[in-house]
């Protein structure tokens, strides 16, 4: 916006100063609710990282004693639970997300072609945004009854003997200690979980059809005039094209898995606050939480972003 | 073959003979690709039905264990289908939950709490995506900070205040003593009108983008022809962002129906559908106790069936998701373009 010193605009404002305060008027709602609802939290939060914390009985504040870094020294190094379950959370995120990411392209280049009942397809394959939300996971583990029968009949199946075990460790043990067993091993793991992954796709697979739909249908006609294959023309163009995509997926399935209620960190978090009153404790695992997931978000974000074909 | 056989092909070739002869024209290389693709169609049909069934699956067999009887529950040798067929689960599953005066206020509070919240998504996300201020890269980091921030994380001192609402003190100041939001629609509300409810981060960000995309041209002739901002923003920009505005509502409504964090927060007391759900085990596990007590008279040690309980939490769900399925089902289309419309780039 250009300063006009020369010519004032009305009532003696510059466009540039009037631009902000609209804009401050329209946001005005969201710096209104950050303030007043999340920022007081957020900061007795990360003040509880550093404190010793307990509820007073008679008011309805916390009491306060600033004990440094005790409680992120506990965590760390004291707590048996802790750091076990942070590296299972991340080895799950580094095992989840590249199979959600390669399931909902795949998925979505199918769903992108021209076939009888689409829609319905479609439909069904958007379905887990849905189900797969708020109290509707884990609903029928989370009574209590259930709970105990579950793992029960968990264990038996995992002693019975069946056909895919079979297949799967001839599979693993043929390959002896080549790495090539880890990569079957991977992708029989992904196999076994396809369910979790198509229900942890919903979003991924709507982003990648929107992408899909951004493209040229003249590029990959000139291609295959050119003579090109559908697999040339996958590689060639619909993966660059679709690449700020893969970027925007990545980053949706991370923190989509991290901060899932029924995450091991998540939950430790909760019972820690919920249960024991352990508001120190519970707020620095949060914290060192989000600090990792921030680190792996950057991380990612500026790898994948070198590889980023911009069209446009 | 003989010649004279050939000859009678060509004279009346049929369809398979010309598809023949073509064939042969191109040196065998029109019947490989035909065959490719009918045996690539053949295997993208039976994957995705595979996918399908493997998404529907739970629901079916949610659907299956509601319409059975405890005969059938019991009978190992019923696996899908019953052999009799009841809607008794669905009745009991309905007067436990209080079904429709439940339906109702939940309809009613999700779709004025959903609204609430698109409409204070919809101003701010119009005010990052279009005017230039101070410090609007780190308001926009807020927004992403909400985002990435579970609520759950931070659940203890967010309810204490909640429970004692006191804006640094303002509201002693003023009414003697803090304000109580928890357990009150009044403090969701609040909550939802200043973009601070469920995913609302997230509906800023699609919307905001949805904005930036829209041509600077339509503004600008507006400003040309003396019209205001905020005049600007809903004679113009607002009937264009339609189909997106119903997009994220409907987010928002399908979310919120489901969410257990506010609405535990803040709607426990209102008889809300996603609490009657996850209750509905336990409701059911009392149930049945006074049931076992008024008829043998002692309920000790008595817990129900676990198979009675599962069909009986199956029940619940279903009908507890019912609704959304169905404005699921009637507008699909706003899901499936939602992010299509908003253009999401990094």
């Amino acid at each position: 916006m250009v300063k006009s010193k020369s010519k004032p605009a009305k009532r003696g404002m510059t466009m540039a100063s009037k631009n902000a305060i609209s804009g401050y008027l329209f946001i005005a709602p969201f710096i209104i609710g950050f303030i007043a609802f999340m920022a007081y939290p957020l900061y007795q939060t990360v003040r509880m990282v550093f404190s010793n914390v307990w509820l007073e009985p008679a008011y309805h504040t916390f009491g306060w004693e600033w004990t440094g870094l005790e409680n992120l020294d506990w965590i760390l190094n004291v707590d048996p639970d802790f750091r076990w379950a942070m590296t299972e959370e991340i080895m799950g995120m580094l095992f989840l997300v590249p199979a959600v990411l390669v399931f909902s392209l795949f998925v979505a280049v199918l769903l992108n072609r021209k076939f009888l009942g689409r829609g319905v397809v479609r439909a069904v394959f958007f379905l887990p945004v849905i189900l797969a939300s708020g109290v509707l996971v884990g609903i029928e583990t989370n009574n209590s009854l259930l709970n105990m029968v579950a793992t029960e009949i968990q264990e038996q199946n995992a002693l019975r003997a069946n056909v895919t075990g079979v297949i799967e460790d001839m599979f693993v043990n043929v390959s002896g200690d080549a790495p090539i067993g880890d990569f079957i091993q991977y992708v029989l793991d992904i196999i076994n979980q396809i369910y979790a992954i198509a229900m942890a796709s919903g979003i991924q697979i709507l982003i990648f059809l929107a992408g899909l739909q951004t493209i040229n249908p003249s590029i990959y006609e000139a291609a295959s005039i050119e003579g090109a294959t559908g697999w040339e023309n996958f590689w060639k163009i619909t993966f660059p094209m679709i690449s700020p995509m893969i970027l925007v997926v990545v980053v949706y399935s991370v923190i989509d898995f991290m901060v899932r209620t029924d995450g091991e960190v998540i939950e430790m978090v909760t019972t820690s606050i919920s249960s024991f009153n352990e508001f120190g404790q519970g707020s620095a695992m949060a914290m060192v939480y989000f600090a990792v997931i921030a680190a792996i978000l950057g991380i990612i974000g500026f790898i994948i972003s070198r590889l980023v074909y911009y069209y446009d | 073959m003989t010649n004279v056989g050939v000859a009678k092909q060509e004279k009346k070739p049929g369809v398979i003979g010309r598809y023949l002869a073509r064939n042969r024209a191109t040196d065998n290389y029109l019947i490989k690709k035909d065959a490719s693709r009918v045996l690539s169609g053949i295997f993208i049909v039976i994957l995705l039905f595979g996918l399908c069934f493997l998404i529907l699956q739970p629901l079916l067999h949610q659907f299956s264990n509601s319409i059975m009887s405890r005969e059938d529950l019991f009978d190992p040798t019923v696996i899908a289908i019953p052999r009799t067929p009841t809607f008794a689960n669905y009745r009991t599953a309905m007067s436990l939950m209080n079904y429709w005066s439940t339906l109702f206020s939940s309809v009613l509070i999700t779709f004025l709490v959903a609204a609430l919240q698109i409409v204070a998504c919809t101003l701010v996300a119009y005010g990052f995506a279009r005017f230039e201020f101070p410090l609007k890269r780190f308001w926009f980091a807020c927004v992403i900070l909400t985002v990435i921030i579970p609520p759950q994380i931070i659940r203890a001192p967010m309810f204490l205040n909640f429970h004692f609402f006191d804006l640094f003190g303002l509201i002693t100041l003023i009414f003697g003593q803090p304000l109580q939001l928890t357990g009150q629609l009044g403090g969701y509300a609040l909550l939802s009108a200043t973009a601070m409810g469920l995913r609302n981060g997230l509906y800023i960000f699609m919307l905001r983008q949805y904005f930036r995309n829209m041509p600077k041209e339509l503004e600008e002739s507006a400003r040309v022809d003396g019209c205001g901002k905020l005049r600007t923003f809903v004679q113009i920009m607002l009937p264009d962002a339609v189909p997106m505005l119903v997009s994220c509502f409907l987010f928002a409504f399908v979310w919120q129906w489901t969410d257990g964090f506010y609405t535990n927060m803040f709607l426990s007391d209102y008889g809300i559908m996603a609490v009657e759900m996850s209750s509905l085990g336990d409701v059911f596990n009392s149930y049945y106790i006074r049931m076992v007590i008024a008829a043998v008279g002692s309920g000790h040690g008595v817990s129900p069936p676990v198979a009675l309980v599962e069909a009986m939490i199956s029940t619940g769900v279903l009908i507890g998701i019912a609704p959304i399925i169905l404005i699921y089902l009637v507008a699909q289309r706003f899901f499936v373009e939602s992010i299509g419309q908003s253009g999401i780039k990094m």
